[in-house]
């Protein structure tokens, strides 16, 4: 069988027809949009369709409010920092515990600069507490920064009540959405949002080009100050080729979204059934009726994810882990530290992320073979003994300096 | 993905000695729960010899520590005790063919494994010496505790001094704002205040430059008391070197032992070239004797042809 990707939240293989669609403006069309002459004639077209393009497949108002950056890490850094400049008294921000390291290392870096940050916990299936969100809110808060879904778990947080709550207390509300957008459908103009993240190469457009979703009237300072483009809002010459490949994605985003949300969801329903059914000691993460189409993410008991990951990369199927080993950190993912997930079961976790690229035979082929991998590495396990775990795990193997 | 070396990833495919061994007598148990390894060791020793019989692991990990582990068990079997308790993290790595910086602590389990094993063989209780804390230096496998200690235990003030005691730092340099981190908050709790351009705690020997210029063979035995005197430190590393040529102002040098190969070797000639520079108030290049022309050719002869 052919090598499965189930990797989708990582990245997405660059979907041809958007390909198709900037081949031109790297060899024919390649002026800078700002020119007047033929090589550019056409590019600030392109840019233009392209905007629309993406302000349609979030439901943006007006297509001024769509801001092109080089990322999604560029788009939350711009955002924060922004408003903090933009509103000088307020020395305050409200995040989540188990957002992406763009915005939790800098909102870390920040609290190093004196700002006070509100991290707020999760409970055990990933779900926020929004009674102590509006504890929260006051004028002294500069910002709140909360992802729409969470890249581990594909749990989604609702974006839409929170920003409504902050908007009446007066508090600007940004979210990173970088896994959500072109994952389920969304309509900002009618949202109380201000500002908003995406990522190209996590909806089939190329790596180094995101999107900053700018609310018209929300106060506004750049990060990159220089020339005119994007209204001199981000200024750097514009990456067309990029920008005309995320539209073409936007569009072929709106034009797949049911697809993903029927068929990919059920490849992913049948994923974990599967896997649950055949695999003893497992459960599935996040909050699992209100979850991404196409996340996964399965606690393996007893076992570590980076020795799962390269079975599974042995059977020549592709997904990640949030174990400590993966990343080269000491700690497994901060996403399972704050659902409490114990470490027996948080090192030993796999996602497996959907795109409309998977089939069917490829999730047959993962419940196959992943029995006999969890099988194999609980055999080494020192919490495993015959066919289950050893009587008290934690009390029956205590290793020194644990 | 990690770098692995193939036999890291034979260890892990196919591991030798899984499982625990039936009747034994020494039973050592490490690793860290939360870090994500963890290590039974089991070992049959023979009463009378002392020679281990028979070796077992059960491992909770990612691929270096079940190979870390599978190797340990192939390297002491049929060692004795003592032995075995001569292995050492680096020989378990030598063995799987190096494991990426990140993962010398799984090498360093299996050591400790083997440690408290024979600790428990021998009625005694085996105590672990080092806390491991999150990586800081990759280039050199440094870690948080690690640095943090050398600080306080040395009055370290710089990231200069950090990199003189730990190495930490001193390779691709990206470190250094988490090295600088580190001296902010250790020197806050002694009641001083981090100064990122404070001279290093070491003053360099006092620079006297010489006014003449020098002769050659005055530069030739410069250079060799300036090689003699970094020599305890090259030596303490496991490594040498050696003085093979001077032309000019260029020094030709074998590095020897552990430098040899060692990716610290450019940063000790570049120390060496620094220290050069402040005792003799002229730069001298340093440059591996590999890099020597191959046939040395005096103007004379060059003339006269």
């Amino acid at each position: 069988m052919h090598d499965i990707y189930l990797d989708n939240n990582a990245t997405t293989k660059v979907d041809s027809a958007v390909v198709d669609a900037m081949i031109p403006y790297f060899t024919e069309y390649f002026g800078n949009p700002s020119s007047i002459h033929r090589f550019a004639d056409g590019v600030a077209r392109a840019i233009k369709k392209a905007r629309t393009q993406v302000q349609e497949l979030i439901g943006a108002e007006h297509d001024s409010e769509i801001i092109f950056t080089s990322c999604g890490t560029e788009s939350d850094s711009t955002a924060i920092l922004s408003a903090i400049k933009a509103q000088p008294n307020r020395k305050e921000i409200i995040t989540t515990a188990v957002e992406h390291p763009a915005i939790l290392n800098l909102c870390d870096n920040l609290e190093k600069e004196g700002y006070t940050i509100h991290r707020m916990p999760v409970d055990k299936c990933g779900r926020l507490n929004l009674e102590s969100y509006k504890h929260l809110l006051s004028d002294q808060v500069a910002i709140v920064s909360v992802m729409w879904a969470n890249n581990e778990t594909g749990t989604i947080f609702p974006v839409e009540e929170m920003a409504a709550l902050a908007n009446a207390a007066g508090v600007m509300f940004h979210t990173d959405a970088v896994q959500a957008v072109g994952k389920i459908p969304m309509m900002l103009q009618d949202t109380k949002i201000d500002m908003l993240s995406i990522s190209g190469h996590k909806l089939h457009a190329p790596k180094g080009i995101g999107v900053l979703y700018l609310r018209r009237g929300t106060r506004y300072r750049p990060l990159l100050r220089g020339g005119h483009q994007e209204r001199g809002r981000r200024a750097g010459t514009e990456n067309t080729a990029s920008i005309v490949g995320l539209g073409k994605a936007c569009e072929l985003a709106i034009e797949f979204m049911e697809y993903e949300n029927v068929q990919v969801k059920a490849m992913r329903d049948k994923l974990e059934q599967g896997i649950t059914e055949a695999v003893p000691h497992c459960f599935i993460t996040g909050d699992l009726y209100n979850r991404l189409p196409n996340t996964t993410d399965i606690a393996f008991e007893y076992i570590e994810g980076e020795a799962i990951l390269m079975l599974l990369n042995k059977a020549g199927i592709a997904a990640s882990s949030g174990s400590a080993c993966t990343s080269g950190s000491l700690e497994p993912s901060h996403v399972m530290r704050a659902m409490q997930i114990p470490y027996t079961a948080a090192h030993g976790t796999i996602r497996f992320s959907f795109s409309r690229y998977n089939t069917m035979s490829e999730v047959d082929e993962v419940i196959r073979v992943m029995p006999g991998i969890v099988a194999n590495l609980r055999k080494l396990s020192p919490y495993w003994e015959g066919d289950g775990p050893v009587a008290n795990p934690e009390q029956a193997f205590q290793p020194t300096y644990a | 993905m990690w770098d692995y070396s193939d036999k890291v990833k034979d260890h892990f495919f196919n591991p030798k000695n899984a499982g625990a061994v039936a009747g034994a007598n020494a039973i050592g148990e490490v690793g860290s729960i939360s870090c994500g390894d963890a290590l039974r060791l089991t070992l049959k020793v023979n009463d009378d010899t002392e020679i281990i019989e028979d070796a077992g692991f059960q491992t909770f990990g990612c691929g270096s520590a079940i190979a870390s582990s599978s190797v340990l068990t192939e390297i002491i079997k049929g060692l004795t005790l003592d032995e075995a308790l001569k292995v050492t993290n680096q020989d378990i790595a030598k063995e799987l063919d190096g494991l990426p910086p990140e993962k010398m602590h799984c090498s360093v389990m299996g050591r400790e494994a083997l440690q408290s094993a024979v600790a428990n063989y021998r009625g005694e209780v085996w105590k672990d010496d080092h806390e491991e804390g999150a990586l800081v230096c990759k280039c050199f496998a440094i870690d948080a505790v690690m640095i943090e200690e050398m600080v306080w235990a040395n009055k370290l003030r710089t990231v200069e001094d950090v990199t003189n005691y730990t190495k930490a730092g001193g390779g691709c340099a990206a470190c250094h704002e988490d090295i600088e981190a580190i001296l902010e908050k250790v020197m806050k709790e002694r009641g001083e205040t981090f100064n990122p351009t404070a001279a290093p705690i070491e003053k360099p020997v006092a620079a006297k430059a010489e006014q003449k210029p020098l002769t050659n063979l005055q530069r030739i035995k410069k250079i060799e008391e300036v090689l003699n005197a970094l020599r305890p430190q090259l030596l303490a590393d496991g490594g040498d070197v050696e003085l093979v040529e001077v032309i000019g102002n260029t020094a030709y040098v074998n590095m020897t032992g552990a430098c040899n190969g060692c990716q610290m070797a450019s940063m000790t000639i570049s120390g060496i070239q620094q220290r050069l520079l402040e005792v003799m108030g002229e730069f001298i290049k340093v440059v591996p004797a590999s890099q020597m022309p191959t046939k040395l050719v005096s103007i004379e002869g060059v003339s006269h042809a």
